[in-house]
């Protein structure tokens, strides 16, 4: 009986969503349609990976030498099955290789800029609402993480971690290494924004008003004015993610990031780069290519909603 | 104007040591400086003589001070990797990472400039839109790409370039230099295009938006209305304000700089400071990468200081105390 109100409800709030600003801004913007598109469609296939390729592509048992090297479009030799773009130099099956790959990316990607993000409003709030000392101290530590670049600070905490962790555990914490090392690479952007809208918010009379009634001051940050500085974030978070993605890459083309037994797009790309001067160039152009359109979408999306969410543009 | 000097020079004392107590405590707190230096299998003896001869049984406090001191004299001690004094591993590498980065810089720079003016006076010209294009393009891939991306186009394809290594450098002291011989020359050209296309878009973008502002203020049309030739306005008047804050924006990009220098090196395996730092991430040498992390913040320190001088000498209201900006013309 009540699933009948219910059910009304979530359909004119979905009328109401559809009748939006946001919406109408979505639907006549092609670019945010084609790259929203792209990212749930490279979301879904890293996601159903297992199930949309013909190989685990570093299970060593799937794979078959006798491929080695197969060109894109050809039969492999072993398993005489058409490869579609191709197989390294173990016959591991490229297209397979690039959905797990870009699974890892992903997965760092979110993981870090949940990270980043969470620890950034926090300590932006804090330094924020109580001002002061507290405020300086964050804000100096903020500036002077802004300008050293996010890829130097990652590569430090990496290096710590090397010497940290022992041997035989580093490759099965390798990806939660990187996860933290991105995170504390960018979170001095979100800080820097959310303690300016909290200084904004600090002087309202709803704050005033909870202060009055006795609530302390962690509630208040929580409850009251988390909600009312948290819209910049998700901006500040879609285009991030698409610098995550870029930045482990990077990291992992380095060399220091995520080993050869889960590796992710940069990875893919680093041993590709050491089959190009014998032609293959198979084993490194998808990986890019993959690479360069999950990051362009995802930082497409981002531009948009960074329009669409600003007022000030309307 | 003075006290405003002393106050950036004191902030940048402040962070250098800052930086310098993030270095020591990963140099005395990230794995065991003693069996890193003997390995696991120096007897007791060895070990207790060789902490009390570093002098890890001090106190913290007197500890870091030393390692100030010997840091403010280029003494970072023995690189775990390499067995040798990481100053020397460092001076060793840097001609190398100083000489990519000045020419990436001038040819950003220079090249910068030159398609910024030509993109602002030509607004709707064909090339002039694929030029932007483009620079947007520049901006969004990762240097590595770029940089491998040009290895396959001239090295693996037209065979022209080499790609990697500086080759031979010719000794001049203990500098070594790839700037006097054909092939160092040669094998610079990849590694600087690749560094210098991030600052080079930027820049360009910059001096584009900068000159279209200027061209429509009013002593620009004063001029015109004096009859000064169109190109006199554009070269002495325009572009000489236009370049103001470019000169500043590429000092604070310089950050940006070490960091794709850093990936630069990796990609071309030149053999500088960037590709070291890289190294001794992978295995974990600490000495190494707590020199690397000052000289990083050095760098930053000094740029941002003659930036903040500069800031000054352009306009001595900021020395007063008055807000910054505001309408300078």
């Amino acid at each position: 009986m009540s699933q009948a109100p219910a059910m009304s409800r979530i359909s004119a709030r979905f009328a109401r969503f559809l009748d939006s600003d946001f919406f109408f801004s979505y639907r006549n913007s092609p670019v945010a349609i084609v790259a929203s598109f792209l990212t749930v469609t490279l979301i879904l296939a890293a996601l159903f990976a297992p199930v949309l390729t013909p190989q685990n592509p570093f299970n060593p048992a799937e794979l078959n030498l006798m491929d080695g090297l197969t060109h894109p479009m050809q039969a492999g030799l072993g398993s005489n099955r058409v490869f579609w773009l191709g197989a390294d130099e173990q016959g591991r099956d490229v297209f397979s290789a690039l959905l797990y790959g870009s699974r890892v990316s992903l997965f760092v990607g979110f993981a870090s800029t949940i990270f980043s993000a969470f620890l950034g409003v926090t300590l932006g709030v804090l330094a924020g609402y109580f001002g002061g000392r507290t405020d300086a101290l964050i804000m100096r530590v903020t500036d002077v993480q802004l300008s050293f670049p996010a890829i130097l600070v990652a590569l430090l905490v990496f290096g710590v971690a090397r010497g940290v962790i022992p041997p035989e555990f580093q490759e099965r914490v390798a990806l939660w290494v990187m996860v933290v090392a991105l995170g504390l690479a960018n979170w001095a952007q979100y800080a820097r924004t959310v303690r300016a809208s909290t200084l904004v918010e600090r002087q309202k009379d709803y704050v005033s008003a909870a202060r009055i009634i006795g609530r302390s001051p962690a509630p208040i940050m929580a409850k009251h004015v988390l909600p009312n500085v948290a819209g910049p974030v998700f901006v500040i978070a879609t285009i991030n993610l698409a610098l995550a993605i870029l930045e482990e890459a990077t990291l992992s083309f380095l060399g220091a990031g995520l080993p050869v037994t889960q590796p992710s797009l940069g990875t893919l790309i680093r041993f590709g780069q050491q089959q190009l001067f014998s032609g293959e160039w198979w084993i490194l152009v998808f990986p890019a290519l993959m690479l360069i359109t999950l990051a362009l979408s995802i930082n497409l999306l981002g531009d948009w909603l960074r329009d669409a969410l600003d007022p000030k543009i309307k | 104007m003075l006290s405003y000097v002393v106050r950036s020079l004191l902030q940048g004392i402040a962070v250098m040591l800052v930086v310098a107590a993030l270095a020591f405590s990963m140099f005395r707190f990230v794995g065991d400086p003693v069996v890193n230096m003997v390995g696991q299998e120096a007897s007791q003896q060895d070990r207790q003589e060789l902490t009390e001869r570093l002098g890890l049984n001090d106190p913290i406090p007197t500890q870091f001070l030393r390692f100030v001191t010997n840091a403010a004299q280029g003494d970072f001690g023995i690189s775990f990797r390499q067995q040798r004094k990481v100053s020397d591993v460092m001076l060793e590498r840097l001609p190398a990472t100083i000489e990519l980065a000045l020419l990436s810089a001038i040819f950003a720079t220079v090249v910068g400039t030159v398609l910024g003016v030509y993109t602002a006076m030509r607004r709707d010209g064909v090339l002039s839109n694929a030029l932007m294009s483009l620079s947007l393009v520049g901006v969004s891939l990762p240097t590595f790409l770029i940089g491998i991306g040009l290895i396959y186009l001239f090295a693996v394809v037209l065979g022209w370039l080499p790609t990697f290594g500086r080759g031979s450098p010719v000794k001049i002291g203990w500098w070594s230099t790839g700037l006097t011989t054909w092939d160092g020359l040669k094998r610079l050209i990849l590694p600087t295009l690749t560094l210098g296309l991030f600052q080079l878009t930027l820049i360009m973008r910059l001096v584009r938006s900068q000159m279209l502002e200027i061209m429509s203020t009013d002593y620009v049309r004063f001029a015109r209305a004096r009859g000064i030739p169109e190109k006199t306005i554009r070269y002495r008047h325009a572009l000489k304000n236009a370049l103001v804050p470019v000169i500043t924006i590429a000092g604070l990009q310089l950050g940006s700089v070490i960091a794709f220098a850093i990936v630069t090196e990796t990609v071309f395996q030149w053999p500088g400071l960037g590709a070291l730092f890289v190294n001794a991430v992978q295995f974990a040498d600490v000495p190494v990468m707590a020199a690397y992390l000052i000289f990083v913040a050095f760098v930053f320190v000094v740029v941002n200081l003659l930036v903040d001088l500069a800031y000054v000498a352009l306009d001595p209201r900021i020395a007063l105390g008055a807000p910054r900006g505001g309408e300078a013309r």
